[in-house]
């Protein structure tokens, strides 16, 4: 699904990590660690295409992303679902309305059953017609994630899904993310939270990268 | 929601673009009607003297006073054996101080001025052979000259063409002005709704759903634009006051029966040269963006 073959990418001069080498299958559950600035958004965002690398090959949905079209890189974004940590929304359509962007705006058809299932699945369902300037910042996070989620994703890639949610949604998001794993969908969650990953440990065989002094890891089983 | 109903509403209904969109269109299009207008009366013009002018001349009788009975009677006598003439009449007095009167003023005394007596002939469609014409009469009443009014006519009617010609130069600087404004507005709608950009690329839009999003939203904000243009210019056309005379002949400007619905064409046109203007520079932009 999507292939890292010594990637490596700078910022202004300086390189964020070097000679990354990556494989995310089909199914696969993996989460992603590291201190602040050591480059987690930025390896997301190498994922679904927002940005090249500075060298090496990244390989998307089965195409080389050096040389993807525009409209091969949209279609292979349909197969993606992102959330971003500042979420992103178009503040003036609805909760509804941008949870299912994904579908609408690809052309796909969307039921306004499942819109509303999966509203009230993240607790949004009174939410629906709320423009997202009025949301709380859990709100938002849930609301990013069902957009994310709602166009059934072959790839999931999370920032920080949880990180304004109480334990209790956040076990619930959870349950949401693995539910998809178990039917296919490889799941990249970048957190800093210890106790979302054991809980997903727990339920399911999520394995943990690490990016530390500028090297992608996969990190020991000590957590 | 359909693709078709959420491709109206991802490009933000607010914003400086709209206005300028509205308001270019709106100028643009009250223009357009103006110069429309002008071509319509130009034709009209040109029409109305050819037909005014092409069935009518007039003889001028030069003579002496003794001689002008007679002169006066053999070109009517003229006049009534030559094929391709339908009538004939001497102009009295009052008409022709009327003819005057517009460069010289009312209660003129034509009785003290030497005046030439003035015939208006009217000519069948087909017309008299001018030429035989001029030399018959030149032969029975020497003072008589026969003035069939091209001199007059071919000018006015190529001023006329030219004004024709004017107005289409005008129109199309109006639309390539409009096509001008309409890209820079896209441009900038595009340039202040990266956001909106940013987030439908990560859902996985296509830049022709990104494209025609603002191509929509553009082009029915100038059809509003040309919209309201075209009725505000309609009606000031309508109030015009009408010209009576010869005024109306060299100052009036509009329309005239169905010529009242070629303003109608002014907001469809601009829609599309909004939309072909827009959607050029939409996807020049989205092709820079990342």
């Amino acid at each position: 699904m999507i292939v890292f073959d010594g990637v490596s990418h700078d910022y202004g001069g300086g390189a964020l990590f070097r000679d990354a080498s990556l494989r995310l299958e089909g199914g696969s559950f993996h989460f992603l660690t590291g201190p602040s600035g050591a480059g987690k958004s930025t390896l997301l965002k190498l994922c679904y295409g927002e940005l090249l690398p500075s060298s090496g090959k990244i390989t998307l949905m089965g195409q080389d992303r050096s040389t993807m079209t525009r409209d091969q890189l949209a279609e292979a974004r349909q197969r993606i679902g992102v959330v971003h940590q500042d979420c992103q929304f178009l503040d003036h359509l609805s909760v509804a309305q941008n949870v299912g962007l994904p579908m609408t705006a690809t052309g796909r058809r969307l039921l306004d059953t499942d819109l509303h299932d999966l509203l009230g699945w993240v607790g949004l369902a009174d939410r629906a017609e709320a423009l997202p300037p009025t949301l709380s910042g859990g709100e938002r996070q849930r609301a990013a994630l069902a957009r994310a989620v709602i166009a059934a994703p072959s790839l999931l890639l999370a920032d920080e899904p949880t990180g304004n949610l109480d334990w209790e949604m956040s076990q619930r998001l959870l349950l949401l993310m693995l539910e998809l794993n178990r039917m296919g969908t490889a799941v990249l969650i970048a957190t800093h939270d210890l106790n979302l990953i054991r809980f997903a440990k727990a339920h399911a065989n999520a394995r943990v990268l690490r990016i530390s002094g500028r090297k992608l890891t996969l990190a020991g089983a000590e957590l | 929601m359909s693709t078709g109903a959420i491709s109206g509403l991802v490009v933000p209904r607010s914003g400086q673009s709209v206005w300028l969109v509205v308001c270019s269109a709106a100028a643009m299009a009250f223009l357009a009607v103006f110069v429309l207008a002008l071509a319509a009366s130009s034709a009209q013009l040109a029409r109305g003297w050819e037909a005014q002018l092409a069935e009518t001349a007039t003889i001028r009788i030069s003579a002496p006073p003794e001689d002008m009975e007679m002169q006066t009677a053999l070109v009517l006598e003229v006049l009534r054996t030559t094929p391709g003439i339908a009538d004939s009449r001497v102009m009295d007095t009052a008409e022709q101080a009327a003819l005057l009167e517009v460069w010289l003023g009312p209660d003129l005394p034509l009785d003290t001025l030497p005046m030439p007596r003035l015939i208006e002939l009217r000519e069948t469609p087909e017309g008299p052979d001018r030429q035989g014409l001029r030399l018959r009469l030149s032969a029975e009443a020497p003072g008589a000259v026969y003035d069939d009014h091209t001199r007059w006519r071919r000018p006015l009617v190529q001023a006329a063409a030219r004004l024709q010609g004017v107005a289409l130069v005008a129109l199309l600087l109006i639309g390539g002005v409009t096509c001008a404004i309409i890209a820079l507005a896209a441009s900038a709608s595009l340039a202040s709704n990266g956001q909106v950009i940013k987030v439908l690329r990560l859902v996985g839009a296509r830049d022709r759903f990104i494209a025609a999003a603002f191509v929509k939203r553009i082009s029915q904000l100038a059809v509003l634009g040309a919209g309201g243009g075209t009725a505000l210019a309609m009606a000031v056309l309508w109030a015009l006051p009408e010209l009576g005379g010869a005024a109306a002949h060299m100052a009036g400007i509009g329309f005239d029966g169905a010529e009242w619905l070629w303003p109608l064409l002014v907001p469809p046109v601009a829609m599309g040269l909004a939309f072909l203007s827009s959607l050029a520079t939409a996807f020049h932009v989205l092709r820079g963006v990342t």
